[in-house]
């Protein structure tokens, strides 16, 4: 494999400047990696709380609702933005569309913006309804 | 069959067979994704579950234990795929790659049987501490 060879590398992302495209990329990894592990233990801690009885429901919602669990939350609220941002635009590019220059480049600056608007509206809303 | 290079090895065999499958299948869980997760967090967001009585109240109807049914079913296979595809891309060595891919494949097994659990006992009632 590649660790025990000596051919030569192909340049590797140090050598790039960086562009929307990339950061929407690996965003796109990240923050699937992160739904996937910490958005699903969240879940699932969740759901089986409630089906175990009150008493450790009330302790979900006691860490859900504490500084700490708020902050876990509005990164997963952002996180499932972005990675429904991201999955979109990946399906449109499936189809062959938005490979031109310009087109790729403004619609992954939306594509990083837009879910931290979509976050902070979120959060904002949950906040103004009291939590 | 030329054994000198990696690409030799591999050479003629033909592709694995499953990689258009796994593709496909990353897609359709992923619009699925779109409605189900667009659904929950709305309900979520829209709602307040801070008591085990709303939860269940809000389970023992089919039209919210059925979608989030589902959405375990599609969340938890789309999960599996792309945790894969990590696991594929970084893990280099066969043994280490070889104990991904089995945590992976019974971290969403095992989490989509827990999910599906937890929704039944809440929709139909049911407590482990006797509930209500």
């Amino acid at each position: 494999m590649a660790a025990e060879s000596q051919r030569p590398l192909s340049p590797h992302l140090q050598v790039y400047k960086w562009s929307p495209a990339m950061l929407v990329s690996i965003l796109h990894r990240a923050t699937g990696d992160g739904l996937a592990i910490v958005g699903a233990l969240v879940f699932l801690w969740w759901l089986g709380a409630g089906a175990s009885g009150a008493e450790a429901y009330a302790a979900f919602i006691d860490h859900a609702g504490a500084w700490y669990g708020q902050v876990v939350l509005i990164g997963l609220t952002w996180a499932f933005f972005q990675h429904g941002a991201s999955g979109l635009r990946h399906l449109l590019l499936d189809t062959g569309a938005g490979y031109e220059l310009n087109t790729n480049r403004t619609w992954a600056m939306v594509v990083a913006a837009a879910p931290v608007i979509l976050t902070a509206a979120v959060w904002l809303f949950i906040y103004y309804k009291g939590l | 069959m030329g054994h000198a290079t990696e690409l030799g090895h591999v050479r003629g065999l033909g592709s694995a067979k499953s990689g258009s499958h796994h593709w496909m299948m990353q897609r359709v869980t992923a619009i699925a994704n779109l409605v189900l997760m667009t659904w929950l967090v709305t309900s979520l967001v829209t709602s307040d579950f801070s008591s085990l009585d709303a939860l269940k109240m809000w389970l023992s109807k089919p039209a919210a234990a059925v979608p989030l049914a589902l959405l375990c079913v599609s969340v938890f296979t789309h999960i599996r795929l792309g945790l894969t595809v990590l696991v594929e891309d970084y893990c280099h060595g066969e043994a280490g790659k070889l104990a991904g891919l089995l945590a992976i494949t019974f971290f969403t097994w095992g989490g989509m049987a827990f999910a599906l659990f937890s929704i039944a006992a809440l929709a139909f009632g049911g407590s482990a501490n006797g509930g209500h």
